[in-house]
């Protein structure tokens, strides 16, 4: 890592917007079809597909990380919200993985068959009614508990980007001076 | 270089950083109840058929009383011309059903429910399924998931007669004039002997995909090949006469039903499953379903199963019917349920 270096490659950033964007959308339809007798039959197709295209992403986003270098965070923050941060984002990673992946084993735990774009997807583990019980309680859980952590995770970066204006909501943001024009 | 703030300033973003996160959770919450929808949610739906047949932790919430059934499904090829799905080829497919009598309550008397059901789950060799749940009777009573939640409503037993209240079925029906061709149904049936010599009916549309894309709007169900025989009257002092009667003849060789499908017109209703579609419509037999053994609920291979209409192969879709989608929502809801309590410490799994 060079001391130059204040930005995320853009592979990294394009897919923490899209992701970001695509994953409130998911939280949001998985929320509202449990809910809702009439749009259930549509959200679910929809939410099963954009699950898996979640799951596809987390892994090229991963694979984007280990072979780009991420920004130092600047000297100026104390140690513990370096820590802090560092150990959100493992979180946030491991969520966003281990989220969809709930969601497949899910339903094939409940015998329940998984098609996408016509494609049948196969089953991770073979059906199990014990095991799917205690994966559509963790799915629900794991949910919220991510939805709990990416508002704690924008509040900080809205507090760097606003108020402690330190550059780090623009490592994000913005591409370094070299990759721009 | 940035000033730096004025605390007033500081102050105000702080607030707004907090009214943004504060209003994005509350979205949520409001998301996770529907949006504050006037619509009954799945979980008002299931919590109304508890009500109807007091808790009975462990069973379906409706249909609770049944029994499993294997075998297979033939197909002739007819329906092939029509559906891409890979199970109307000709060929076998197979079964995983299961036979109940309407109604939540896992201990009612067989002569004590008119309607009867027939649900199907086809195992597809290429690993898709086509789960359906089928009803004897030839019309649904209503046509919107709202209206069945009022006549769930209108069903619960009063405490103190322990049976629905007269009065508020009455004020349902006369309210819903929609349940007239299911009344008269009601009316003019006779119940039959069997499980196996009755037809069953998918009641809600659905749509048949060709490989250029070409829809076709149908409906189904079974014709039995057994013939009609109506409930005689020592059947009624069993109230576990059906299942003992099908056990009995499936001793004796297997049972079977041609898969008829209807095909729609344009101007047929494909919303409504009230509405019978008129009876000069083509029919053609995709093939028969054979079912071979039985096995109590409790253990058999039907138990775990949640025969969501909405589990379709490729080639078949579901219709602008506003049913499908509702019970999809309420079956999904109804198994998590009764699979939780069967793996709770209060496991409910010796019941048959
Ligand atoms: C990052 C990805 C995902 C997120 C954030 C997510 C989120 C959610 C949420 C919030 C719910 C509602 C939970 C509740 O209130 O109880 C839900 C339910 C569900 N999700 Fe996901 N999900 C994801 C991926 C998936 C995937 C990949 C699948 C399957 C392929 C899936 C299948 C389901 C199913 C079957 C339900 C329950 C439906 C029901 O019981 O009626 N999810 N999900
Ligand atoms: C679903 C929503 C989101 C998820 C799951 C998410 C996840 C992540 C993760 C895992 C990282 C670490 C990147 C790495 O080091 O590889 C990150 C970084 C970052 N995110 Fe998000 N994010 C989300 C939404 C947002 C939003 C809405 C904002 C801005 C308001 C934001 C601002 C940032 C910033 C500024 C960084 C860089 C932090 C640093 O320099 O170390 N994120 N995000
Ligand atoms: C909005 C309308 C409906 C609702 C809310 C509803 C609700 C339910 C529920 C909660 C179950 C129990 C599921 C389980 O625990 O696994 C069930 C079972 C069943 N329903 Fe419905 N239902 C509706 C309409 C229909 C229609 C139109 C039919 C007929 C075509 C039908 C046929 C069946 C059958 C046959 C079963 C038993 C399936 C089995 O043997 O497991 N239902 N229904």
């Amino acid at each position: 890592m060079t001391d130059t270096q204040q930005h995320y490659s853009s592979s990294v950033r394009g897919l923490h917007w899209l992701m970001a964007f695509l994953l409130f959308s998911q939280i949001f339809i998985g929320a509202t079809m449990v809910a809702r007798v009439d749009s259930y039959a549509i959200l679910i197709v929809l939410h099963k597909a954009l699950g898996l295209i979640l799951l596809g992403l987390v892994c090229l986003r991963l694979g984007a990380r280990l072979i780009t270098t991420a920004p130092a965070l600047p000297s100026s923050m104390p140690q513990w919200q370096r820590g802090a941060a560092h150990g959100l984002h493992g979180l946030l990673y491991l969520l966003m993985l281990a989220q969809p992946l709930c969601g497949w084993l899910m339903l094939s735990a409940a015998g329940q068959p998984l098609t996408f774009w016509g494609w049948v997807v196969p089953s991770l583990i073979s059906a199990d009614s014990g095991l799917y019980v205690l994966l559509r309680a963790l799915h629900g859980l794991l949910a919220y508990l991510l939805f709990a952590l990416v508002l704690l995770h924008v509040g900080a970066a809205l507090v760097h980007g606003l108020i402690r204006r330190d550059g780090v909501l623009e490592r994000m943001l913005k591409a370094a001076p070299s990759e721009s024009k | 270089m940035q000033t730096s703030l004025t605390p007033r300033a500081r102050a105000g973003r702080y607030l707004g950083i907090g009214a943004l996160l504060g209003s994005t959770a509350l979205a949520l919450v409001w998301a996770a109840h529907g949006f504050n929808s006037s619509q009954a949610s799945p979980q008002q739906i299931t919590d109304q058929f508890e009500r109807n047949a007091g808790f009975q932790p462990g069973f379906r919430r409706n249909h609770s009383k049944g029994l499993c059934v294997t075998g297979y499904f033939e197909a002739q090829g007819e329906a092939s011309i029509y559906s891409t799905a890979a199970l109307f080829q000709a060929g076998q497919t197979p079964v995983i059903g299961r036979f109940a009598i309407g109604g939540s309550n896992p201990q009612a008397a067989d002569d004590s429910v008119p309607i009867r059901s027939l649900a199907l789950q086809f195992n597809l060799a290429n690993g898709e399924q086509w789960r359906t749940a089928m009803n004897s009777n030839a019309v649904f009573p209503v046509a919107s998931p709202q209206s069945f939640y009022e006549q769930l409503q209108a069903s619960q037993p009063d405490p103190k007669t322990g049976k629905p209240d007269p009065a508020r079925l009455k004020d349902f029906f006369d309210s819903h004039p929609e349940t007239a061709a299911f009344r008269a149904w009601l009316k003019g049936f006779t119940p039959s002997s069997s499980w196996a010599n009755t037809h069953y009916y998918g009641l809600n549309a659905f749509v048949l995909v060709q490989e250029q894309g070409q829809r076709q709007a149908v409906r189904w169900s079974l014709v039995p090949e057994q013939p009609y025989e109506p409930l005689a009257a020592v059947q009624r002092d069993n109230p576990n006469t059906l299942s003992h009667d099908l056990e009995q003849r499936l001793q004796q060789g297997p049972l079977r039903w041609q898969l008829r499908l209807t095909l729609a017109q344009l101007e047929d209703p494909t919303h409504d499953a009230t509405q019978a579609w008129p009876a000069d419509r083509p029919q053609i037999t995709a093939g028969l379903v054979v079912l071979e053994h039985s096995q109590p609920q409790a253990t058999g291979p039907c138990r775990d199963i949640n025969y969501d209409p909405l589990v379709l192969p490729k080639g078949i879709e579901g219709s602008d019917d506003p049913l499908l989608s509702a019970r999809s929502a309420v079956y999904a809801t109804a198994l998590y349920r009764r699979l939780q309590e069967n793996h709770s410490t209060t496991g409910a799994l010796q019941h048959d």
